[in-house]
């Protein structure tokens, strides 16, 4: 692979995004074998910066970096120096000091990723695993694994080396605040999927007709256009200091995935195949908001594939960015 | 066969690696004494229709070798030792026989052996995957220049080379040769070579 960081999918190229899927469905062949453990990374070392919380992305590149061999050092601003006021650069030059060969980076500040990466403070490469309402390129990948699983499994062909071209992915909710979001968005279009999106207008970005996307206000009518795979954000009430929408059973009734709109959706199929279509949710799920019980747990559902695939994408993107003599 | 250019020279052809293949199957079930609890692994990539057509040779030996229930690919791009220095290829998909390879004799199958580092590291991710009673290794060429002590069980032809020499097997399947135009070229020059 040609990067040597991970800081957006704009920065994806067709054959590097395809590099990093293929090599997860192997690292996930991995992950199904007695030893889980490959000597890849033996003797590297991988920190995890977190400066927001974030239980399930910190614990998926963790299990990632030691699948791997790696040593993995977790840093979370609770409870450190950060809180005594260190900046970021200081941060970083003391844990480069400590011999970091890649940093995963959680920041609340859009581009925290893209300035390390930028910077002189570190030699290591830099993950971006969520920068504010910017990018979170690792969930987009984990992603597009699922939807190209899904894919592939009802057409009969074998993933491998295979791309998104064709599929309709629908996603719903808070577009304004998400990372996940746009991170898909240009992951997606790169792959040739087309995406739709449907969210309150109060919680769709300034701008959203230069993005490659269609975009709906009613969830019923996104629906009525038949996508492949359906995609549900969470609402994020940390990030809801302004009032988007009147309440969150208003929310639900319009743009949540309900148990009507479950029935919805199990009559749709997958393409010209037979196969029902995929539900996501990148987690955590506020159940009975954005998305029914029903919905969370349904045949449709790939949400436990989802985090089973963040592993494999995570292992995938430190072999290759670690890998390698990068200048 | 005549050379193509003043610095290649075809060593094997179609026939010469199909004849050391058929010697190779019968080898491996001399030395097994049959084809009970035997697995026969490609690595990848040129090692995988290698194997396969090692095992479509040894059903034919002894009709109780199931290819399907037998044969296998082993990918061994994470446990190389030069990881640091060179850009790791795309893995290849790795496929063990539902049986494992626990308690079984597994053969590992390459095109070329040279420094013996890909047979180092297939050893690795065998040990990832479950333990053989014994492994074997079968080679189409061994031409020589090892630098860990590692040989070869069963050998389609040995190949005195020099360092700056460089060994091409080409196979219908993966390089674009017809079946009937399968070699394997040496090329000199400085370039020196891999495989």
């Amino acid at each position: 692979m040609s990067l040597k960081h991970l800081l957006s999918t704009a920065d994806l190229s067709y054959a590097d995004a395809l590099a990093i899927l293929d090599t997860a469905e192997e690292m996930d062949a991995v992950s199904q074998r007695e030893v889980k453990k490959l000597p890849t990374l033996r003797g590297r070392t991988v920190v995890n910066l977190f400066y927001e919380d974030s239980t399930r992305t910190r614990v998926s590149f963790e299990a990632a970096a030691k699948r791997l061999s790696a040593d993995v050092v977790n840093f979370s601003a609770k409870g450190s120096s950060v809180s005594k006021g260190e900046s970021l650069k200081d941060t970083v030059q003391t844990l480069g000091a400590m011999g970091a060969d890649a940093i995963v980076i959680r920041h609340s500040a859009s581009g925290a990723a893209a300035q390390l990466a930028a910077s002189d403070w570190t030699e290591a490469a830099v993950v971006n695993a969520g920068d504010g309402t910017h990018e979170h390129p690792t969930q987009a990948l984990l992603d597009a694994l699922t939807l190209r699983r899904g894919w592939s499994a009802a057409h009969g062909s074998n993933p491998r080396g295979a791309d998104l071209t064709g599929m309709k992915v629908l996603i719903v909710g808070d577009i304004l605040h998400s990372r996940v979001a746009r991170s898909n968005i240009w992951l997606l279009n790169t792959l040739g999927a087309q995406v739709s999106l449907v969210a309150p207008a109060t919680l769709l970005p300034v701008g959203i007709d230069s993005w490659p996307v269609t975009v709906y206000y009613s969830l019923d009518e996104a629906l009525a256009a038949a996508p492949d795979a359906v995609m549900m954000l969470r609402i994020q009430a940390e990030r809801m200091g302004g009032a988007y929408f009147p309440n969150s059973a208003e929310y639900t009734r319009r743009w949540g995935l309900t148990d009507e709109r479950l029935a919805v959706v199990e009559q749709l199929r997958l393409g010209n195949t037979d196969s029902q279509v995929l539900i996501l949710h990148p987690g955590p799920m506020n159940r009975g908001v954005e998305i029914s019980a029903a919905a969370a747990d349904s045949a449709l559902s790939r949400i436990t594939e989802q985090v089973s695939h963040g592993v494999s994408v995570r292992m995938a993107v430190l072999h290759l960015l670690l890998t390698g003599a990068k200048a | 066969m005549v050379n193509t250019t003043p610095e290649t020279s075809q060593v094997m052809s179609a026939a010469d690696i199909e004849r050391a293949l058929t010697r190779i199957a019968h080898e491996i079930v001399e030395t097994h004494r049959g084809v009970e609890d035997l697995v026969i692994l490609g690595i990848p990539r040129r090692g995988v229709p290698l194997a396969k057509r090692l095992g479509e040779k040894l059903a034919r030996i002894d009709s109780a070798f199931d290819p399907a229930a037998a044969l296998g690919a082993l990918d061994i791009t994470m446990y190389r030792d030069d990881l640091r220095a060179h850009s790791a290829r795309t893995p290849e998909p790795t496929e063990v026989p539902a049986r494992g390879v626990d308690g079984a004799t597994v053969v590992l199958v390459d095109d070329v052996l040279y420094s013996g580092r890909t047979v180092r590291a297939a050893l690795d991710a065998l040990s990832g995957i479950g333990r053989p009673e014994a492994v074997r290794l079968a080679v189409l060429v061994d031409r020589g220049h090892r630098q860990l002590p590692i040989r070869a069980d069963h050998v389609g032809k040995n190949i005195p080379t020099s360092r700056d020499e460089r060994v091409s097997v080409r196979l219908h399947g993966i390089d674009e040769v017809p079946p009937e135009d399968e070699s394997v070229i040496i090329t000199r020059g400085p370039a020196g070579g891999t495989a």
